[in-house]
C-alpha cells in the first residue's frame, strides 16, 4: 500500500505541470542547456533571479503560439537568423526599448523593430586539407569551379546552416546565378550531403575530401575535444580558410535572444537581456561556444582568434533570413541532396 | 417519436444489446480522441494551398517517392526474412544456443534507431573498426585507394533499419508458431507431408497474418524515423516533410505531405488484408496435450542455424553495444551525471504510464471490434492506430494545437466567469506527453491484443452469452486471463517504445522533465554523443528487462510441449 502510495506521488509529480514561483526567469532555448549554465549561472549569482530553461528545437514557435497568453515562457534564445525571424513573424515575441542593450548590439545584428537581438556570431568557412590544398585563400564562387570534381563535402543541403549560406549567395548573386552556382557545388561533391560539420572533418581526414563547408565553432568544438583524441587528429589534418575574405566577406549567422509576447516575468526578463549583451557574459558566452561576440570590446576566446581574421559578409540578415525559402526551394529543384 | 420509442424499449429489454451498445459507444470516442491528433493534422492540411506539393511534386518529389519504396521493400524483405528465419530455426529445431536465442534475438529493440544509426556509422566508417582492419591488411592509406560500401546510402539505412526492426517480425512470428505451429505440423506429419512440404504448405500460410504484421510494424517505424535517416543521409519522404516545415515554413504543407505518407500505409496494410481474405485461426483446444518433439540438428547443419541467429544479435544488438561500452568506459571515470539518473527514473515512470494506459485503451477497442464486427468499427480502432506511422515531431503539433487550445478556452471562460485564470492545465504537463505515446504506440498494443482476441475462438463468447454472462463477465472472467500473454506482449513493447521515444517527447516536453532519451540528444545534437555512450547503454538495458521478461515468462515453453 505504501508503495503505491509513493510511486502515486511521483506519478502525479510527473504528470502535473510545475508551478512557477516569483523572481525567476523561464528560457526556451534551442541551444544546450549545458551551453548556457556559465552564463545563467553568472546572470543568478549577480541578480539573485533564478532561471530555468526548457530546450526545444523544432516545434519552438509552434509551441509558443499554441500556448497563446499563457505560455510560461519569458525569453527565447535560438540560434540562426531564420529562426529568430520566423519568431517574431509569428507574433510570439515582443518589443524591447532598452538602452542598454543598443549600445552592446551594433545595429547590423539586432531587429530594427527590437524584436530579435544577436548575441554571438558564427562564420561558415571552408575546411580544407592540410596535405593536399596548397592555397591559402578561397571564395565561395570558387567551390562551383570544375577543378574541385568530387572533392567537396558537405552536411545535408536542406540543414538551415546551408540554407542560410545559400541564400547569401542569392541575395548576392541574384538567383539565376545562386542556381548555377548551386548545380557547380553539387557536381562537385565527394559524396552525397549527409551528417554534421564535423563529419566533413573527418571526411577530410579520411581522404574522401578536400574541402568541405562548415561552422567555425565546430572547429573549437574537435581541437579542444581531449576524450575523443580522433577528432583532435581530424582537425589538425585540416586548415580554416574563410571565403571572400578579400572581397565582400565571409557569410556569418548569429545566435540571438527575444522577450516573449506574453512574458509572466518581463522585468526579470530584461535583466536577463541586458546582461546577455554585457562584454562579461558576451566574452563567457563567446569562450563556451567557440563563437564570435558582438559586443564591441569583447573578445573571441584564443582559439577562435587563431582561426585567423574574420571579415563578416556586411549583408543585412533580414535578407538572408528573407531568402531562406528561396533558398531551400533551389535545393530541391536542383536535386542537391540527392 | 413512436419509432424511437419502440426502439428504446426493445433495447431496454435486451439488456445485453444495451451493454454492446455502451461499449461501443464508448470505444467509438476513445478512438476518436486518440485520433485527435490526426484530425488536427487534417484541418492543418486543408487550411493550406496546394503550392507546397505542387513544386515538390516537379522536383524531389518522384525520386523521394522512390527512396521511400525502395526503403520499405528492402525493410520488408530483410526484417521479414531475418525474423521469419529465426522464428522458424527457434521454434522447430534444436541446435546449441537455441534457448539463448529465444530471447536474445529480441534484444535489438532496445536499441533506438538514432543510437543504431549512429554507432553502425561509427564502426563501418573510416576511422571505425571494419576498415581500419581493412586499411591494415591492405596496405592502404586513403579512401580512394579501396572501395568500400558507403553505410550512410540508402542501402546502408535498410541495412541498419532491419537489424533494428526484425523483432517485431521475429516476435510475432514465433508468438504464431508457438501457439498453433506445433499441432499444424502434428496434422502435417499424420498426413505424410515432408518437412518442404510442411514449411511452405502448412507454415508459411499459418505464419502470413503474423509476419505481415510485424512488417507492417517496422514500416511504419522505418516511415517515422527522422533521426537515423537524417544522419545516414537518406532523402525519404519524412525528410521532406520536414524541410518543407522547417526551412519552408509551410506547416499546412508538411502535414499534407504527412496524411499522403499516411494514407500509403493505410493502402498497405488494406491491401494485405484484402490478399488474406477471410482466413481466421482459432484456437480450438488446448495445446498441451500435444506431443512434438523439435527435430535435432547437428553438424553444419547446426552451424548454419546458429549463425543464422547469431548474426542479427551479434549486429543489431553487440555491435551497438560494444560501441556504446566504449564510449561509456571512457567516460565513466569522468564522473556520475546526477541529472542522468532522474532522468531515468522519469523516462521508467512515463513509460511505465504509458504502457498501462495504452494497453487499457487498447483492450476496450478490440473487444468492442469483437462484440461488434462492423466495417464502421474496424475502420475506426484502425484509424486509431495510424499515428504510429507518422513522423513523431508530426504528431507532436497535432497533440499541441488542440490541447493548447483546450487549456486557452478553459482559461478564458474561467476569467470571464470567476475573474481568475486557471493558465495551461494539460500544456507543457506529462500527461501530454503520456497522450502522445498513447496515439503515437496504439498500433503496437493493438496488434497484439488483436492477434490475442483473435486466437481465442468467437465460439466461447457464444457459449457464455447462453450461460447468461454479461459483456463484462466475459471480458473479465473468461478472455482477459486467457489473454494474459497478448496484453504482457503489448504492454511491454510500448514500454520499450515510449522509453526509447524522442521526436514527439522534444516537442512536447514540460519544464523541468528530462527523460533519458532526451538527454541523449542534448548530447549528441552537439556532435557528443559519445559522452552520451553511458545514458544511452543505460537505456538500452532499461529496454532489455523488459524484453528478457516478455521472452521468458511468456514464452516460456510449457513442461507437457517441451520435449
Amino acid at each position: 500500500m505504501k508503495l503505491t502510495f509513493r510511486v502515486a506521488i511521483v506519478a502525479a509529480f510527473v504528470l502535473l505541470p510545475a508551478a512557477t514561483s516569483a523572481s525567476e526567469v523561464n528560457i526556451y532555448s534551442s541551444r544546450q542547456p549545458e551551453l548556457i549554465a556559465p552564463l545563467l549561472d553568472a546572470f543568478s549569482e549577480e541578480t539573485g533571479i533564478r532561471t530555468r530553461v526548457l530546450n526545444l528545437s523544432n516545434g519552438l514557435v509552434e509551441r509558443l503560439k499554441a500556448e497563446g497568453r499563457n505560455s510560461p515562457a519569458d525569453v527565447v534564445l535560438t540560434v540562426d537568423i531564420g529562426r529568430l525571424i520566423a519568431l517574431k513573424d509569428a507574433g510570439v515575441t515582443q518589443a524591447v526599448e532598452s538602452a542598454v542593450i543598443k549600445a552592446n548590439i551594433p545595429a547590423q545584428f539586432r531587429d530594427t523593430e527590437n524584436n530579435w537581438f544577436g548575441l554571438t556570431m558564427r562564420a561558415r568557412v571552408v575546411y580544407a586539407s592540410r596535405e593536399r590544398v596548397t592555397q591559402n585563400s578561397i571564395t565561395y564562387a570558387e567551390l562551383a569551379e570544375p577543378k574541385w570534381a568530387e572533392r567537396i563535402c558537405t552536411r545535408s543541403g536542406q540543414h538551415p546552416y546551408n540554407i542560410a549560406l545559400f541564400a547569401s549567395i542569392i541575395a548576392n548573386e541574384g538567383e539565376e546565378a545562386a542556381e548555377q552556382w548551386l548545380r557547380g557545388l553539387k557536381a562537385n561533391l565527394a559524396r552525397s550531403p549527409s551528417g554534421n560539420d564535423r563529419a566533413q572533418a573527418q571526411g577530410i581526414f579520411s581522404g574522401e575530401c578536400d574541402l568541405a563547408i562548415g561552422y567555425t565553432y565546430y572547429v573549437g568544438l574537435m581541437r579542444t575535444n581531449a576524450k575523443n583524441p580522433e577528432q583532435q587528429e581530424w582537425e589538425a589534418s585540416m586548415k580554416v580558410l574563410f571565403p571572400d575574405a578579400n572581397e565582400r566577406g565571409t557569410h556569418v549567422n548569429i545566435s540571438g535572444m527575444a522577450m516573449a509576447a506574453h512574458a509572466p516575468n518581463p522585468e526579470e526578463a530584461l535583466a536577463l537581456m541586458e546582461f546577455l549583451s554585457s562584454v562579461r557574459a558576451q566574452e563567457i558566452y563567446a569562450q563556451s561556444v567557440y563563437e564570435y561576440p558582438l559586443t564591441p570590446g569583447a573578445k573571441p576566446s584564443e582559439l577562435v582568434s587563431s582561426m585567423g581574421e574574420l571579415k563578416p559578409d556586411p549583408l543585412p540578415l533580414e535578407t538572408i533570413a528573407d531568402l531562406r525559402n528561396t533558398a531551400s526551394r533551389l535545393v530541391d529543384k536542383v536535386g542537391f541532396n540527392d | 417519436m413512436p419509432a424511437k420509442l419502440s426502439v428504446t424499449s426493445a433495447l431496454s429489454a435486451l439488456p445485453a444489446v444495451r451493454q454492446d451498445r455502451g461499449l461501443v459507444l464508448g470505444s467509438g470516442l476513445i478512438a476518436l480522441f486518440v485520433a485527435m491528433p490526426i484530425l488536427a493534422l487534417l484541418v492543418m492540411a486543408v487550411s493550406g494551398d496546394l503550392e507546397s506539393l505542387h513544386r515538390l511534386s516537379a522536383t524531389i518529389l518522384p525520386k523521394a517517392s522512390m527512396t521511400t519504396i525502395l526503403l520499405l521493400a528492402g525493410l520488408a524483405v530483410f526484417a521479414g526474412s531475418i525474423g521469419a528465419i529465426s522464428a522458424w530455426l527457434v521454434s522447430f529445431f534444436e541446435f546449441p544456443g537455441r534457448r539463448i536465442f529465444i530471447w536474445a534475438l529480441m534484444l535489438p529493440l532496445a536499441v533506438p534507431t538514432y543510437i543504431s544509426a549512429y554507432a553502425f556509422t561509427e564502426f563501418f566508417t573510416f576511422t571505425g573498426p571494419v576498415q581500419t582492419l581493412v586499411r591494415t591488411m591492405g596496405g592502404f592509406t586513403s579512401s580512394r585507394d579501396y572501395w568500400f560500401p558507403e553505410i550512410r546510402s540508402l542501402w546502408g539505412a535498410v541495412f541498419v533499419l532491419s537489424l533494428v526492426l526484425y523483432p517485431y517480425v521475429f516476435l510475432s512470428v514465433r508468438a504464431i508458431f508457438f501457439v498453433q505451429g506445433k499441432r499444424a505440423i502434428e496434422a502435417g506429419l499424420l498426413l505424410g507431408a515432408n518437412q518442404g512440404r510442411i514449411l511452405t504448405h502448412i507454415l508459411l500460410p499459418l505464419a502470413r497474418p503474423a509476419l505481415a504484421l510485424g512488417i507492417i510494424l517496422a514500416m511504419m517505424e522505418a516511415i517515422n524515423d527522422i533521426g537515423a535517416m537524417e544522419y545516414l543521409g537518406v532523402q525519404t519522404l519524412t525528410f521532406s516533410i520536414f524541410s518543407i516545415w522547417v526551412n519552408q515554413g509551410d506547416m499546412a504543407g508538411s502535414a499534407q505531405l504527412a496524411l499522403i505518407l499516411l494514407f500509403l500505409v493505410l493502402a498497405l496494410i488494406a491491401g494485405e488484408r484484402l490478399a488474406r481474405g477471410r482466413q481466421r485461426f482459432s484456437e480450438v483446444g488446448s495445446s498441451a496435450t500435444i506431443r512434438f518433439e523439435r527435430i535435432k540438428l547437428s553438424g553444419a547443419r547446426a552451424g548454419l542455424a546458429f549463425i543464422l541467429c547469431f548474426a542479427p544479435v551479434g549486429l543489431g544488438f553487440g555491435v551497438p553495444f560494444v560501441i556504446l561500452s566504449g564510449y561509456a568506459s571512457r567516460y565513466v571515470f569522468a564522473g556520475f551525471d546526477p541529472r542522468l539518473l532522474d532522468a531515468l527514473a522519469t523516462s521508467l515512470m512515463l513509460a511505465l504510464i504509458a504502457a498501462l494506459v495504452t494497453v487499457a485503451l487498447a483492450l476496450l477497442l478490440s473487444y468492442a471490434v469483437r462484440v461488434r464486427h462492423t466495417r464502421f468499427m474496424n475502420f475506426l480502432v484502425r484509424f486509431a492506430s495510424v499515428g504510429y506511422a507518422m513522423p513523431g515531431t508530426i504528431i507532436a503539433l497535432g497533440i499541441f494545437l488542440p490541447i493548447a487550445a483546450f487549456d486557452n478556452f478553459v482559461d478564458a471562460r474561467m476569467r470571464e466567469v470567476f475573474g481568475l485564470s486557471t493558465g495551461l492545465l494539460l500544456t507543457g504537463s506529462g500527461a501530454t506527453l503520456v497522450f502522445a505515446y498513447v496515439v503515437r504506440f496504439m498500433a503496437v498494443a493493438e496488434g497484439s491484443i488483436d492477434a490475442g482476441f483473435k486466437k481465442i475462438s468467437p465460439n466461447l463468447d457464444d457459449a457464455a452469452r447462453n450461460f447468461g454472462y454479461s459483456r463484462w463477465q466475459i471480458f473479465r472472467q473468461i478472455l482477459l486471463p486467457m489473454m494474459r500473454p497478448a496484453i504482457a506482449t503489448a504492454a511491454l513493447l510500448v514500454f520499450i517504445d515510449a522509453l526509447k521515444e524522442l521526436s514527439a517527447t522534444l516537442v512536447l516536453r514540460p519544464f523541468g522533465i528530462e527523460t533519458t532519451a532526451i538527454y541523449i540528444h542534448d548530447l549528441a545534437s552537439r556532435g557528443r554523443i559519445e559522452q552520451a555512450g553511458l545514458a544511452s547503454l543505460l537505456l538500452v538495458v532499461a529496454g532489455i528487462v523488459p524484453v528478457i521478461i516478455l521472452t521468458r515468462t511468456l514464452l516460456k515453453e510449457r513442461p507437457g510441449t517441451a520435449r
